[in-house]
């Protein structure tokens, strides 16, 4: 232990300043080596010159030139998903380096605290779903672990003001990446997932509703208690993170039929969740910024440590 | 796109998309297909078929429909004859996959709607949309919340992405009179494209907003049989093509046929008549989405809260479109807070 890891983090926009800020003041492990952008006036590369973190403003390739690239062992990609298809496979003719991808490319395996980090901390690239995935998956990865769950459906409500120009150009790759790992990570057969921009001044918290369709059988609960769980284990690492609501039993003894997909007599449970954020970068509305940025480093965390096993073994 | 010869108004149903949230989204293949035939035959430019929320809309949260979408177009498209089809998208619910499903299906015109201060969120699928040929519309819904300068801003955003028309939406039934004429105004003197209008009822202002619409300038309007809609409905359509004709606007429309579906076709399907009563009045007087109409009258009878108070409270904590969520979790906070009815 006591072997710390450096990094870097492309992408200079809301995340990757964030996440900044988190590893200069909150992680154990991790050190901020290099802070990667492509707008050299942009907030977050001037936020981290004035910290005292080396900058580039030539992208990847400014990362690979660097006179600290060699030191660098785990990279954050905080840019979009189509960079970093091009960022993965340059990154991936670097064996030493371990990727966190916080965009909805997908190219690793998803990852959620909570559901499997541990599973994938041998990985050489890995995904943090989206920020609604963040806040909700860990719902239905809960209730997956008492019954089953035929469909799993969500509802993230954001702050206009924490979407950034990235988010915006590609609102599918939300809908489409929260709903697969609704499936994959968070163990229902169908997953669906809803996001909404909401301009309200002053900004309001990003909130977030899970719905589950699971086995008739479950008992309500246990259900509960597994959400409460899971609750208070995301909230260790996004202390702003709470239910609104005790979970909202519904029983279906009739099937509820969902077009295309099939019909499901089930104990339908709504969680009402909010997220408050730590107010690094963005203000504290910003919730989303926060349970990804968090729930990265802790990948980071653990890809630094698995990474510096077997570079001594 | 779709040409508006000598100022002829190009009409858009919308009886078969936002009549889905009047009816829970529960229509049948047989129902439409019956309500589509007769708005052809009265030559109604555009059919719009879709979840009330658009495609892809189909959910806990805005409820499940009685068949696929694939379903309903196909069965509707197959009885055209004159219509276009149309569909509807929230980008945030839908994807550029349905809208490509959509297309293949035979959907002439899609529209994309977003809040009124977000759409830089319609880029990807109105490119997409004129990528793949079709006339594109876009759709600032509850136009009514922000001032009609910055309103001209977010269209000018839509035109540029490549939209044909981009509308003044009134999801609320909120805009007033001279609020409308303004909106439309400013719309026809900043934008090169088309203009359209679609409101809502509640507050009894469906055909003559409309109207007000067209004198300024509008080139497409939205309205549907009996006013089968969210809230207290739309304009209804017979009733506005009758005043059309009276004020010698020329729409094309044929009358009987729309007075004879509404009458025959869509009153008796009802199920809460579709009208401005107390609770949808809520919705025009606090400026609340339309379609959480339904949704709020469930959530009080369940939660035994007041319903005008949750649509307050929806008003205060400023909810837009598609949160339909919260209206749960406000009734739950006022039962808490001993609010009952």
């Amino acid at each position: 232990m006591g072997e710390r890891t450096k990094v870097a983090i492309i992408g200079s926009g809301n995340i990757g300043t964030d996440l900044m800020l988190k590893v200069l003041t909150s992680s154990p492990s991790l050190d901020m080596g290099v802070m990667v952008g492509i707008d050299p006036d942009s907030d977050g590369l001037r936020r981290a010159a004035q910290l005292g973190v080396a900058t580039t403003s030539d992208g990847l390739a400014g990362l690979l030139a660097h006179p600290l690239w060699p030191e660098i062992g785990v990279v954050f990609d905080a840019t979009s998903a189509s960079a970093h298809l091009v960022h993965a496979a340059v990154l991936a003719e670097h064996p030493t380096v371990r990727v966190v991808d916080l965009t909805p490319a997908a190219v690793g395996p998803y990852v959620v605290p909570v559901a499997n980090l541990a599973a994938h901390r041998g990985a050489r690239n890995v995904n943090m779903v989206t920020c609604g995935g963040q806040a909700t998956i860990p719902i239905v990865w809960a209730v997956s672990q008492v019954a089953e769950v035929y469909y799993a459906e969500i509802v993230a409500s954001i702050s206009s003001r924490s979407a950034g120009p990235g988010t915006r150009a590609n609102i599918d790759e939300f809908t489409v990446t929260t709903a697969r790992g609704l499936e994959v990570v968070g163990g229902a057969s169908r997953g669906k997932a809803i996001i909404v921009l909401n301009p309200a001044e002053p900004p309001l918290i990003m909130r977030d509703t899970v719905y589950t369709l699971c086995d008739l059988a479950a008992d309500p609960a246990a259900v509960t208690a597994s959400i409460e769980r899971v609750v208070a284990e995301v909230a260790e690492y996004v202390p702003g993170y709470r239910l609104v609501q005790a979970p909202v039993f519904e029983r279906f003894e009739e099937a509820v039929r969902i077009p295309g997909y099939g019909a499901f007599a089930g104990l339908k449970a709504t969680t009402f969740l909010e997220v408050e954020g730590a107010g690094h970068y963005l203000p504290r509305y910003a919730g989303n910024l926060d349970i990804m940025t968090s729930a990265g480093l802790r990948m980071g965390e653990l890809l630094a440590a698995a990474r510096l096993e077997e570079v001594r073994s | 796109m779709i040409e508006a010869a000598d100022r002829k108004i190009i009409v858009n149903d919308v009886t078969l998309r936002d009549g889905m949230h009047a009816l829970r989204h529960q229509y049948t293949v047989d129902q439409m297909v019956t309500i589509a035939r007769k708005l052809d035959e009265a030559k109604v430019d555009l059919i719009e078929v879709s979840h009330g929320d658009g495609l892809n809309g189909n959910s806990f949260n805005y409820g499940f429909s009685a068949h696929t979408e694939p379903e309903y177009l196909t069965a509707v498209r197959a009885v055209l004859t004159h219509s276009r089809l149309a569909a509807l998208l929230l980008p945030g619910i839908g994807t550029i996959e349905d809208l490509e499903m959509a297309r293949e299906l035979g959907v002439d015109t899609i529209r994309i709607a977003t809040h009124c201060t977000e759409a830089d969120i319609s880029r990807q699928h109105i490119e997409a949309g004129r990528r793949l040929g079709m006339d594109v519309v876009g759709f600032l819904m509850m136009a009514h919340m922000i001032p009609t300068a910055q309103l001209v801003a977010q269209a000018r955003l839509m035109e540029s992405y490549g939209a044909h028309c981009v509308y003044v939406t009134d999801s609320a039934g909120a805009l007033l009179m001279h609020e409308t004429r303004e909106r439309i105004g400013a719309f026809k003197e900043a934008l090169g494209c088309q203009v359209g209008f679609h409101n809502h009822n509640n507050l009894s202002l469906g055909v003559a907003n409309t109207i007000v619409a067209i004198e300024a300038g509008a080139d497409r309007v939205d309205a549907s049989l009996a006013g089968m809609g969210a809230g207290a409905g739309n304009c209804p359509l017979e009733a506005l093509i009758a005043v059309c004709d009276r004020m010698g606007l020329r729409t094309d429309v044929a009358l009987y046929p729309l007075m004879d579906a509404a009458d025959q076709l869509v009153r008796p399907i009802q199920r809460r008549p579709v009208q401005t009563d107390g609770n949808a009045l809520m919705l025009g007087f606090a400026g609340i989405y339309s379609s959480f109409l339904l949704h709020t009258e469930r959530a009080a009878e369940l939660h035994g809260v007041d319903p005008r108070d949750i649509l307050m409270e929806l008003g205060r904590r400023k909810m837009i479109g598609g949160q339909e969520d919260m209206i749960v979790d406000v009734a739950l906070d006022l039962k808490k807070n001993g609010a009952t009815a």
